[in-house]
């Protein structure tokens, strides 16, 4: 039988040895740690790249507006937005439970579409807008999803629960609360432990048909 | 996760350059990147960061449609465009993941994703795909979510992705970027069985990076199904997934497309079962038919076996869905 599934060739092998990293710096033109900055001030950049990139290799500067309020920080490139959230800014309420993209507890909005700020670089979010669960209600007055689980009793131990709410205000938002099978599938990123989902999904289906905007 | 450095590429060219130095890697979504620096699995020195590129676009062309290799898997499976004309890949989309990751996850990145055998997500556990030459953990070992078609005896994980099955169901070409220029090749020939590299995932270049796939225009939007079978209804990877598109005339099968995930080391495409299908009579007689001869030379290991009853009940059902019969 003819299989045109078959293996091809490997082009290359996959990892080089590693190289010295003096050589790296002095070849990699054009590509700069700190690049916000327009097309003229990159190349610019570029011509005095070994400095730009040996800061960059230790902590780089970024710029995060969350819930509403301007972060100027200096991280390493390697700190999850969620690590920055919870032990730079100090907002504790986005929950990490697996820390790999698993339980959706650390789901926050980055220019308005929800994330796993577990697997989201703090360096990449540099420049956006980022919405936490201490983000949503206004002043002393919970946002009508806080007041839905509190009145539905969407939580038992309520770890998973920032998480939760941050996914089911997008949810309504993207137009996938429609039915309880839509908010099931689209909440599926968020697992509860204690198991409150028909909780969970009462306070999502009453928000919805209540109409307010959220 | 160990230290690295980050780079901002500012074009595509200075992405070639970054990329063909040892020890660099893209990323784009983060979302199998990251996981798996985060368990020592990849230790890269330095990551380029290719989020800022123009290749987010979802174009039509003159013949199909053109989806940029940035485009997010959320993006892509609400586009009217592909949710009129390729249903199969919205469908393929919807199924993987959840809503948040499929917000941060592209197209390349996709197709890049690494197998998710837990043998190889295990740095303690002998990998030949992770770690050359120590083995196979799976081969003797919990084998329940792995391969049965291609495998050898250097490795039996499968690729994990939904959206590759689509892609490699609706004909789509693969367009690669390199020192070279650019070169299209079809999705089908990306990626690759494990052979004696079970290390090498696909038959893109150290120094080459994808800039986006494009699909062919065809008849089948009408009648096509994604039918994916795992251990919870969903948010979770397949044991066996289907892509199937039919171009029905009169009750008659003009022309069949049909892929399955979750059963080898790449999106593995059923070339014979859609022979078989061309000038049959909608029916679940043929469709069983279809599926049997798709199974030839399957291999089951000991914990999988179950995906050899499986995989042709899977077909059959994408086939019903998908010609309207159920
Ligand atoms: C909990 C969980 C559940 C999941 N469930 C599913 C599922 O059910 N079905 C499914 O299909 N997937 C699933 N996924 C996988 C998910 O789809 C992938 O992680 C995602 O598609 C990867 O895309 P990314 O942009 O985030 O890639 P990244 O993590 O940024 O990159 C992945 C790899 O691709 C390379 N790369 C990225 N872009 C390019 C490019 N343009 N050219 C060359 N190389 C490139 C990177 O160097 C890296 O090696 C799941 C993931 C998680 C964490
Ligand atoms: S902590 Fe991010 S998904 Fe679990
Ligand atoms: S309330 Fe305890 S995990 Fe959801």
């Amino acid at each position: 039988m003819e299989n045109k599934n078959a293996h091809s060739k490997p082009e290359s092998e996959l990892e080089e040895k590693d190289n010295s990293r003096r050589n790296f710096l002095k070849q990699s033109a054009f590509i700069t740690a700190v690049a916000l900055t327009p097309a003229p001030a990159v190349k610019a950049a570029a011509m005095h790249l070994d400095e730009k990139i040996a800061e960059a290799f230790e902590k780089v500067p970024v710029k995060l507006e969350v819930n509403g309020v301007m972060h100027n920080l200096s991280v390493e490139p390697r700190a999850t937005l969620l690590d920055i959230l919870r032990e730079q800014i100090d907002l504790t309420g986005t929950k990490k439970g697996c820390d790999h993209g698993q339980c959706g507890a650390c789901t926050v909005h980055v220019d308005g579409h929800r994330v796993n700020s577990c697997l989201t670089l703090g360096v990449m979010a540099s420049g956006k807008k980022i919405t936490t669960i201490e983000g949503l209600a206004k002043g002393e007055e919970l946002h009508p999803m806080q007041e839905a689980f509190l009145k539905h009793d969407g939580f038992q131990c309520g770890y998973c629960t920032p998480g939760q709410i941050m996914s089911a205000v997008a949810c309504i938002r993207e137009g996938h609360a429609n039915s309880e099978t839509e908010i099931r599938e689209y909440m599926s990123g968020n697992i509860c432990r204690c198991g409150a989902y028909p909780n969970i999904v009462n306070a999502i289906q009453e928000v919805k048909s209540g109409g307010q905007i959220v | 996760m160990k230290q690295f450095q980050y780079l901002r590429a500012a074009t595509q060219q200075s992405t070639l350059d970054a990329i063909s130095k040892p020890g660099t890697k893209i990323i784009a979504g983060g979302t199998n990147l990251i996981d798996l620096m985060k368990r020592g699995v990849t230790a890269p020195d330095k990551l380029v960061d290719i989020t800022h590129l123009p290749l987010k676009n979802i174009t039509p062309t003159k013949s199909g449609l053109h989806i940029g290799a940035l485009a997010l898997n959320s993006t892509v499976s609400e586009n009217g465009i592909v949710v009129q004309k390729f249903p199969l890949l919205s469908m393929a989309l919807k199924a993987g993941a959840s809503p948040q990751l499929r917000n941060m996850a592209t197209v390349g990145g996709n197709m890049m994703q690494r197998t998710r055998c837990s043998y190889f997500y295990d740095t303690t556990m002998p990998c030949n795909k992770r770690e050359p030459g120590t083995g196979c953990g799976a081969m003797g070992g919990l084998n329940r979510m792995h391969a049965i078609f291609g495998t050898r005896d250097k490795c039996i994980a499968v690729h994990p992705s939904d959206m590759c099955v689509g892609l490699a169901a609706l004909d789509a070409t693969v367009i690669i970027a390199g020192k070279k220029g650019e070169r299209r090749i079809p999705f089908t020939e990306f990626h690759r069985l494990p052979g004696e590299h079970p290390d090498v995932d696909n038959t893109l270049a150290k120094d080459e990076m994808i800039i986006g796939v494009d699909i062919p225009d065809n008849n089948f939007a009408k009648n096509s199904y994604y039918l994916k079978v795992r251990d919870r209804q969903s948010y979770a990877f397949a044991l066996v997934s289907v892509a199937a598109g039919l171009d029905i005339s009169n009750g008659t099968i003009r022309q069949a497309r049909l892929a399955m995930g979750g059963v080898a080391h790449k999106p593995w495409r059923l070339f014979e079962a859609e022979k078989f299908l061309v000038g049959k009579a909608v029916s679940e007689d043929s469709f069983k038919q279809a599926a049997q001869i798709a199974m030839q030379g399957a291999k089951a290991y000991e914990y999988n076996a179950f995906k050899l009853k499986l995989a042709p009940a899977t077909i059959t059902e994408a086939l019903k869905h998908a010609s309207g019969l159920v």
